[in-house]
């Protein structure tokens, strides 16, 4: 038998019993591939189902009840060298119901799709929370959602990854990986996740909105080990996770921005070049072991797209959840230092060249939907303006709080089994005004570092103090980009570094980076959110050395 | 249907491989019933609750596997599971690091890892232990966010070659975080255990108010190489990566084999019998310790077996795949579900009070790795740091960021206290020298 007619036809291998520990899996059932093809629920059904969730809720005493009927697809693909490690699909079907009773939120799931386990779930919801009403001080409160009837929405994608065939999707892993083995890499594995959100939400607001929701994330690793000395290096690659479908994996000159001149760094907008991107890999994973470790001190760092995404997710997405602000992390993710106290002081955020905003409709985010798990329209919205902060992210039950009466669309589950809570929305950095190429940007400073892709990062629990790396690391030394760094990482405290923003290349440079599994919440669940912005400069920024000795 | 006695798993077994036609075919099962319940500002915000029991099927012809599952169990599903997982296996290419599937094995006997007590938690309970915690923070006029989570289930394994599991487990755990109104002082407690009715939701909230009262007015020191005593909260997280947890996870023979790992030497293999730690470092596992009991058996059906890794510093074992011990002529030993590091009879209090000048650690945060070379790790503390003058805590200091590594950290050790049981595992307190703390952090 052919590979080509394995991966075909099936999609399982020995192993994928580890699928619980694959990011972005959930708790899936391992299913054979064609079955991601089949058809979920009819919508009328689905509709059905819904309105006997609503019923059952209300019936036992629910004053408010929402019901989410989902169907969630997962393939991912793994590889390593020649051989491929693991074609693993899953498929996960069930309903979550959520209910106010007593002024309580409750919530209660199943995976028995019928008249009856969904109105057991229900009755199980009004049941806890009448059980933690008699402990809860305050009782729950929306702000008034208007419903939409019935309505739908899809990405918009032109190929379901679902729909190409495994063995084209393996053949183009494994061809990833011969490119790096031909170019003298020690190890590669490259992986192809692809995920499909098939959701449908139905609440006592009046609203029943079916959703088909794409992601998509090819992704690998290359290793070169220097045997001598023992050093070994690894480059992963500088892929986003899109909410695209397979179409992202189509390479287009037009989608590729070059890095600054003497970098080698080529960066991706809707579409991605994997065999161009693990060839450069191969390339600078093999300079990374030779590279010049960097001299600590005070740098202006220019921070491309693939890595600045990561920081504006930590020191802005975050620290804006008005969950987190109001105290509801406080045991896990914690809170922020950008509380409704420190916004009424109208504190500078940043300087006037930071402004972000956060954005659930942005074609080929992870974060786009046309409704939010809790049935609410989504939308735009500015977060900072000229480095003031303006706004937080907020759902249904904190608008009040804030004097606002009308939630950000920003309610989300990682699954039917899990319960809807505040979730980040894409927030990105907008491009600078004027014509500004990252060439031009470079030749103004005189020491410096490039850094692209996003590495080791760690930040305080509001969100003050961070250190960040990077993927590869260039010296810029009046003006030029004069070679390879390694054992770089910057330090920093939020509202400094936003404040030494100095500008950002144009529209023309802006691309997104994405998370696939962003955690928050207890129990911990992930969601996958996008930040955009094009390359960016930060004046005197502390970079420390992280080379240590070990014996 | 959650929890299956051994007798009803075995009987579904016993079916679902009567219906294989396979060379060889294993067949799993496993179920949970959960719930859980989660508090912010003193009142609940969210809780939930779940059940579930899944089948797995793998068959295999010659090199060639296939796994299916299922979620139903009338004869019809259970025929049809088994059926795709064959039609995979039909059609998979050979794998290159196919392994036989087990015969019998010889399991130790199962420790205490079930709780009755802990099956039975219903959302009643779950408010109750809550409310405790939140009664206490009332009267106290601070703030808490709090976390419990309960599960109890089973798993069971049987196949064509004879092998034959099934073990009961339950958990239950609980963190709380106190936080002064104002916003300036935070603490922090946390427990896990098999049997629920050994948790005190109470005693954790009442340390973690202490804690939080005690660390107001933090003071700012300089950033620089500290001697710090490490809570066991602040070395094993079950809610973050951690620097022990990262220590064992990178106890793999086969990256440490193949070049890539701490323990890999120059020009080639491992560094596996060498000392690396300081002498009084000795951590091992151990199946049959009531403390921290969990299955007996690993994945792929191997037994867990007590495993000494570190004794007196030298690294003693590494734990491999099946195909990478046949392939490397090495020991093959499962990856360890808890662990126990080696210990002394000294309270946090006692080793607190030997110490002449230091920090107290309660928790660590966002833990990342910076350089798999060196396992360099970067986080910061949390929820209650402080200053140790003259065997007494003096005053609490702002939080720092940590670069450190677990290698260097346990060459550096000073003292050993009394193991707990935190996330499974049992650990001590350590009090180390030089830990490098590279900067300060304003948060609380």
């Amino acid at each position: 038998m052919k590979r080509r007619d394995f991966v075909g036809l099936t999609g399982l291998a020995a192993g994928s019993l580890l699928l619980p520990s694959i990011p972005g899996f959930g708790s899936g059932l391992l299913v054979s591939p064609e079955r991601l093809l089949e058809p979920g629920l009819d919508v009328a059904l689905k509709k059905r189902l819904a309105d006997v969730a609503l019923n059952a809720a209300k019936s036992a005493g629910a004053t408010y009840a929402d019901v989410r009927i989902g169907r969630y697809l997962n393939q991912g693909i793994f590889t390593r060298e020649k051989q491929v490690q693991n074609i693993a699909s899953s498929e996960s079907q069930g309903v979550g119901v959520r209910v106010i009773a007593n002024g309580t939120w409750g919530f209660a799931s199943t995976n028995q799709i019928t008249d009856e386990g969904i109105a057991k779930a229900a009755q199980l919801a009004v049941a806890i929370a009448k059980a933690n009403s008699k402990v809860q001080k305050e009782p729950v409160k929306l702000v008034p959602q208007k419903g939409y009837g019935t309505v739908s929405w899809k990405t918009p994608i032109t190929q379901n990854a679902f729909e190409v065939p495994i063995a084209q999707k393996v053949d183009l892993l494994m061809e990833t990986n011969a490119k790096a083995l031909a170019g003298g890499a020690s190890f590669v594995n490259s992986a192809l996740f692809q995920v499909n959100e098939q959701k449908y939400f139905a609440s006592t607001d009046g609203s029943y909105i079916d959703q088909d929701i794409h992601r998509i994330w090819p992704t690998f690793t290359v290793t070169a080990i220097d045997r001598a000395s023992g050093k070994f290096r690894s480059r992963p690659s500088m892929s986003a996770s899109m909410g695209l479908g397979y179409e992202y994996l189509t390479p287009s000159a037009k989608e590729k921005i070059a890095g600054p001149a003497g970098s080698d760094v080529i960066g991706y907008k809707q579409r991605y070049d994997i065999l161009e991107d693990v060839t450069n890999a191969t390339k600078q994973v093999k300079q990374k072991l030779t590279a010049k470790s960097v001299t600590p001190g005070k740098y202006d760092l220019v921070l491309d797209p693939h890595h600045l995404g990561l920081t504006i997710h930590e020191s802005v997405g975050h620290p804006l959840e008005l969950d987190r602000v109001l105290g509801y992390e406080a045991n896990y993710a914690g809170t922020s230092f950008a509380d409704l106290q420190w916004k009424a002081k109208n504190i500078p955020y940043g300087s006037k060249a930071v402004n972000i905003v956060a954005d659930k409709l942005q074609p080929g985010s992870l974060g786009a939907v046309g409704y939010d798990d809790e049935g609410v329209k989504t939308k735009r919205w500015d977060l900072i303006k000229e480095g003031k902060l303006v706004d937080y992210q907020k759902i249904r039950d904190q608008a009040h709080i804030v004097g606002q009466n009308e939630s950000d669309g920003c309610c989300y589950a990682q699954s039917w089994q899990d319960v809807q809570f505040q979730r980040m929305p894409n927030v990105s950095l907008k491009p600078g005004k004027a014509k500004l190429s990252v060439d031009d940007m470079v030749k103004g400073i005189d020491k410096g570092i490039y850094i692209a892709g996003n590495g080791s990062f760690s930040i305080d629990q509001q969100r003050y103090n961070f250190q960040f790396g990077g993927i590869v690391f260039y010296a810029i030394e009046k003006g030029k980009i004069t070679g390879m760094l390694e054992d770089v990482a910057y330090q920093a405290n939020t509202q400094e570094f936003w404040n030494s923003c100095a500008a950002s290349c144009d529209e023309s440079d802006y691309r997104l980076v994405g998370f696939f599994n962003d955690g928050k919440g207890q129990p911990s669940q992930s969601s996958a959110v996008s930040h955009g912005s094009a390359t960016t400069r930060f004046n005197g920024v502390n970079v420390i050395n992280t080379a240590r000795k070990i014996g | 249907m959650a929890i299956l006695s051994q007798s009803e798993a075995q009987a579904i077994l016993t079916k679902v491989l009567s219906f294989s036609k396979a060379d060889e075919c294993e067949a799993s099962l496993s179920g949970n019933v959960g719930g859980n319940v989660r508090t912010a500002r003193n009142t609940i915000s969210t809780s939930g609750a779940s059940d579930n029991v899944s089948l797995a099927v793998e068959s295999r012809f010659g090199k060639r596997s296939g796994v299916a599952t299922c979620n139903q169990f009338d004869d019809a599903t259970l025929r049809s599971c088994v059926q795709r997982a064959e039609e995979i296996a039909r059609l998979a290419p050979e794998s290159p690091e196919y392994m036989p599937l087990l015969g019998p094995q010889q399991y130790v006997a199962a420790p205490e890892s079930f709780s009755q007590r802990t099956a039975a938690i219903n959302p009643d309970y779950r408010a109750t232990q809550v409310a405790a915690g939140m009664q206490i923070c009332d009267q106290q006029k601070l703030s808490s966010a709090a976390f419990l989570e309960d599960s109890a289930g089973f798993r069971a394994v049987r196949n064509s070659k004879g092998l034959q599991a099934y073990q009961q487990r339950s958990g239950v755990t609980y963190s709380v975080t106190v936080r002064t109104p104002d916003g300036t002082g935070s603490g922090y407690a946390t427990a896990d255990y098999n049997d629920a009715s050994k948790l005190d939701t109470s005693a954790l909230t009442t340390t973690a108010a202490k804690k939080a009262a005690m660390s107001r007015e933090a003071k700012a020191i300089e950033p620089g190489k500290y001697t710090v005593i490490m809570e066991p909260a602040a070395l094993v997280a079950n809610t973050d990566a951690s620097l022990l947890a990262a220590l064992m996870g990178a106890l793999d023979a086969r990256s440490a084999d193949e070049g890539r790992s701490f323990l890999s030497k120059k020009g080639g293999g491992n560094k596996k019998g060498e000392k690396l730690f300081d002498e009084r470092v000795t951590i091992y596992s151990d199946p049959t310790n009531p403390e921290i009991a969990d299955l007996t058996f690993s994945g792929d059906g191997r037994p867990h077996q007590k495993t000494t890794w570190i004794e007196k510093g030298v690294v003693k074992n590494l734990y491999t795949s099946r195909y990478w011990a046949q392939k490397a002529g090495i020991p093959d030993i499962p990856r360890p579900n808890g662990w126990i590091m080696e210990g002394g009879t000294q309270s946090l209090e006692d080793m607190i009070k030997g110490t002449q000048k230091g920090i107290l650690v309660t928790r660590l945060w966002y833990i990342r790795p910076v350089d798999p070379q060196t396992l360099l790790y970067t986080g910061l503390t949390r929820d209650g740091t402080f200053y140790i003058e003259n065997g007494k805590i003096k005053h609490p200091v702002k939080n720092f960021r940590f670069n450190e590594s677990p290698i260097i950290m346990l060459n550096n050790l000073e003292a050993i206290g009394k193991p707990v049981r935190m996330g499974g595992n049992l650990v001590p307190p350590l009090k180390i020298r030089d830990f490098t703390f590279t900067s300060l952090s304003d948060a609380v």
